[in-house]
């Protein structure tokens, strides 16, 4: 492979490409669905390509093709060149990379089971398994179940001697149980919504989540959501739990702190961030119990943004976003780490496939755990009148990440320390530093999961990317509740 | 690109590598360029060259379903193995129907079914457009933003695509397109406007058009004033009206209805939108897209999805269709036909209408007309960040972005800080008091399609934002 790479960066640094980049990926797929009792999708997939992206005139040129062969390498390689030269035509100022030291290194997922080396057979009779479960509570009326598994190995060779090698793998699996009655959808999911939970691990995910052994409780649930009453609206406290917190972390902190967006770069599609240059180290972003980092090293845990180089062949690096509550970090790239008076990438550059150009991406952006002992009942216990909410349901934030709402599957009322009713369509919102400056609660180490958010889109094209959030039920104080039903 | 000729060649081989009772092989394939701009300059260009074939193999009611995108004897064969293994494994489905002749994909006349033909959608001039040439169109845009003092962001690309589709019951299909799109944002100190337009032909794209108009709705929404959230009329435009719209057609769909998951659930026969609402699902319309057959091949049927208000029908693939007919929703669910919707197989999602057309009004009028004829509302020029709330009542929520404006007396007055909306689409649709003339009309947040704007009475704003 590093022969194929050195064809392209031949070509293009002979063309004047000043800076050139390959990237060789080979791409494996399964995805396996049951709804009903019968198996929904059964599919694999595997793909493999290579991109050369180069800097010439000051300006990038991107281009990527199937074909492998020298003499499709050597015209993909002079295609980028060529598209570099187009871009240099619409330019302010040159293209300036911060140096990184070229590396050659091997790194692959720390996995314990291969999970294409377990049978589709034992795969397909887990997901009846649930599915059964889910079906024997009376009242379900659709259910569905699913495991993804990906495999994608790739060869970065760059014009400046950096050589990796890097195979990673991620696997995922979820199950959703719908109830409709009474002109009225209700459903529950497990172990979270929009497809369960997901890692950068092998089999042994699967193993932990113990799938079957809440399918019936979740049913359960599903069923008595109809029986609950709506969720009242006004100014409550909150207790998210680690998964809907997760993606508010990802929303209201990960997406603002991208440098591209904040640098307009994003303008067109994703929108812009209200985290101006000026607010680095000068915004109260939380309370002072708020510490977030984006870390995609392994020791942060089996996040689906953890890996050991970014796609610009940047290690893996932990950077401190928020530190007792002050703006502290950006995630950024070598193109844009100068802008914020870094020396240094971020190591954030990642790119959804081979024939997709790498942009800053969220690694494992995560909240970090209260450092007291403390867990959701004790949590629960010391909230006087509130709603605890679990389970994404819906979610929406404006173009500059300012406001948010967010709906979850259910809620329980707590009255005096304790959960005295279910309660259905729970919502929340409000303005992010509002939300992040009521937060005086977080539970410890214990509860504290790394959820993975599998479908983040950005880009033009847009690209969809897997990122990390670790998060453990927390408490946020006088928060807007129930707006999502009023008067629609 | 690959040619029809050599597709069927490595439909030939992967047929002499299979040993399933039926096979069944889609090949997709794409050239793709676009060059992207933010602050006035030409930030990420790319292109790529890419193609996919699928192969589905069936045993005894059994099917599944592998790619790769080598064509090489090896890579044939390691796929179809893949698919034959996968298949093998599955429990048998006595639903899955046998692969569709050419003839049960075309449509027969005698069954009252025609064939759908759709008019070309490739052109060469799209197809050979440069990126010299995009870097031309990218540098008068910016001359637009720097002329009125703005920041401009945004894409112009462009693509030639095919779709092709073999089965072993002779069945053969292929379909080639072309698209360019242009979307431009235009930035302000404290306001941005937004247009957006594709087209396989790339002639009728108009971007210094589209570029003064972003900029002019930055320049008019310049120091936006805070109105406080609540019930207004609203003013749609187009892409705003599709985005929301969007949201609503994947309960179009026998499978959704036969999972008991789609808001037309018990719905269907009845008013359930205003009179003045009738919609079409029609791949044969000439400001439509796509390609005219479905997952299966079969060919796309033209259907009133509803009329006067009256939600008609819904649309169905094969199976779903014969599944819908032994179902205790027969009876309520008007006709039940295959309607080449399906998506390939095999799935979950079943089908959905991809070619939403909305009719003409019978008084269309235009945007100035409803702005003149509006004592106090909201023109909008697009939503963001859509997302349902309630899967049956279909309350979704967003935000207005790029273009949020006043309008009171019947003018536009200024620019207004963005609105959270949750506004349940039943509602909206039963509650609307103009329209245009519908327009091809392209978004983020749905698929393109050709709709009107819409004057809407009572839209639900729940907040304001900082901007």
């Amino acid at each position: 492979m590093k022969e194929i790479a050195s064809w392209a960066l031949n070509v293009a640094t002979m063309r004047g490409a000043s800076y050139a980049d390959a990237r060789i990926v080979g791409q494996r797929s399964r995805a396996l669905t049951t709804k009903s009792g019968k198996v929904g999708s059964a599919s694999d997939a595997e793909s493999a390509g290579m991109s050369v992206r180069v800097l010439s005139n000051g300006a990038w040129g991107f281009a990527a093709s199937e074909d492998l062969s020298r003499t499709g390498v050597e015209a993909t390689a002079a295609r980028a060149v060529e598209i570099a030269r187009a871009s240099a035509q619409v330019k302010q100022k040159d293209v300036l990379l911060a140096p990184e030291k070229p590396v050659l290194a091997e790194w692959t997922t720390p996995h314990v089971i291969d999970p294409f080396s377990i049978s589709v057979e034992q795969n397909i009779a887990l997901l009846l398994n649930i599915d059964s479960e889910l079906r024997a509570v009376a009242g379900i009326t659709l259910a569905e179940t699913n495991l993804n598994f990906n495999r994608e190995e790739q060869w970065f060779v760059s014009s400046e001697g950096t050589d990796i090698h890097q195979t990673k793998y991620s696997a995922g699996a979820g199950y959703a149980a719908y109830v409709f009655a009474d002109n009225e959808i209700q459903k529950r999911s497990y172990p979270n919504s929009y497809g369960g939970q997901w890692q950068n691990r092998g089999y042994e995910l699967i193993d932990e989540l113990k799938l079957v052994e809440n399918a019936r409780r979740i049913a359960e649930e599903a069923v008595a959501l109809h029986r609950a009453e709506q969720c009242p609206e006004g100014a409550f406290d909150i207790i998210l739990d680690s998964s809907q917190l997760g993606l508010q972390i990802h929303e209201s902190i990960g997406h603002p702190i991208e440098l591209d967006r904040v640098l307009g770069m994003e303008a067109n599609f994703a929108g812009t961030s209200f985290l101006t240059l000026d607010k680095l180290r000068t915004l109260r972003y939380g309370s002072e119990i708020v510490n977030v980092v984006a870390d995609a090293r392994q020791e942060h845990g089996p996040g689906l943004g953890t890996f050991g180089f970014d796609d610009e062949g940047v290690p893996a690096q932990c950077t401190p976003i928020i530190t007792n509550g002050l703006f502290t970090g950006y995630l950024s790239s070598r193109e844009t780490a100068h802008t914020i008076g870094e020396n240094r990438s971020g190591g954030t550059l990642r790119a959804e496939g081979w024939n997709r150009l790498p942009m800053i991406r969220m690694t494992n952006i995560s909240l970090l755990p209260g450092v007291k002992p403390l867990t959701l009942e004790q949590l629960i216990a010391s909230t006087d009148h509130g709603i605890l909410m679990q389970t994404n349901r819906s979610w929406s934030i404006d173009d500059r990440r300012y406001n948010f709402q967010f709906g979850c599957e259910i809620g329980w009322e707590i009255k005096h320390g304790k959960r005295v009713r279910m309660v259905k369509n729970p919502s929340y919102s409000g303005i992010t530093t509002e939300f992040w400056n009521s937060l005086d609660a977080i539970c410890s180490r214990d509860e504290w999961t790394l959820w993975g958010t599998p479908n983040c889109g950005k880009g033009q094209p847009q690209q969809v990317m897997g990122t990390g959030h670790g998060a453990a039920p927390s408490r946020f104080r006088g928060i807007k509740v129930g707006s999502a039903y009023k008067g629609s | 690109m690959l040619t029809r000729e050599q597709a069927g060649e490595i439909f030939d081989r992967i047929k002499k590598f299979s040993s399933a009772d039926e096979t069944e092989v889609l090949l997709s394939g794409c050239n793709f360029a676009l060059t992207r701009f933010a602050n006035n300059t030409i930030h990420q260009n790319v292109a790529d060259e890419n193609h996919s074939v699928s192969v589905r193999t069936v045993f005894g009611g059994r099917t599944a379903r592998a790619s790769t995108n080598k064509f090489d004897d090896d890579s044939l064969r390691r796929v179809v193995a893949s698919s034959e293994a996968l298949a093998k494994v599955q429990h048998p489905d006595p639903d899955l129907l046998s692969m569709p002749d050419s003839q049960e994909a075309a449509g027969s006349p005698s069954k009252g079914v025609q064939s759908t033909q759709v008019p070309s959608r490739h052109f060469e001039q799209t197809a050979a457009i440069t990126p010299q040439l995009r870097a031309a169109g990218v540098k008068k845009i910016v001359e637009v933003a720097q002329k009125h003092k703005l920041i401009t962001a945004g894409i112009f690309s462009s693509s030639e695509s095919l779709e092709g589709i073999f089965n072993s019951r002779g069945l053969s299909d292929w379909h080639t397109q072309t698209l360019a799109e242009v979307s431009i944002t235009m930035l302000g100190a404290d306001s941005s406007g937004w247009q957006k337009a594709n087209s396989p032909d790339v002639a009728k794209l108009d971007p210094l058009n589209l570029a003064e108009i972003a900029a002019k709705k930055a320049l008019d929404s310049a120091h936006p004033a805070e109105v406080p959230a609540g019930k207004y009329a609203v003013i749609l435009e187009p892409a705003a009206v599709l985005d929301i719209v969007g949201f609503m057609f994947w309960d179009y769909s026998g499978t959704a209805i036969l999972d008991e998951r789609s808001f037309l659930s018990g719905r269907i026969g009845s008013q359930l939108f205003g009179e003045n609402i009738t919609i079409w699902d029609d791949v044969t319309h000439p400001l439509q897209t796509g390609s005219p057959f479905d997952g299966e091949g079969m060919r796309r049927l033209t259907l009133p999805l509803v009329e006067n208000g009256v939600v008609k029908r819904v649309v169905y693939a094969r199976g779903t269709a014969a599944r819908m007919k032994k179902s205790e929703f027969k009876d309520k669910v008007g006709p039940v036909s295959a309607t080449g919707h399906g998506f390939a197989l095999p799935n979950e999602i079943g089908e959905m209408p991809l070619n939403i057309v909305f009719a003409a009004p019978q008084n269309p009028q235009t945007l100035d007309q409803m702005i003149a004829s509006t004592e106090r509302g909201v023109l909008v020029t697009r939503l963001w960040y859509i997302r349902e709330v309630d899967p049956y009542e279909k309350i979704v929520t967003g935000m207005t972005r790029d273009g949020t404006f006043l309008v009171e007396n019947g003018k536009v007055q200024r620019g207004l800080r963005n609105f959270r909306f949750n506004q349940s689409l039943i509602h909206m649709l039963s509650g609307v008091e103009a329209m245009s003339v519908p327009v091809r009309s392209s978004g983020e947040e749905s698929f393109d399609m050709v709709v009107p704007a819409m004057k809407v009475r009572d839209f639900n704003f729940t907040e304001v934002t900082k901007f």
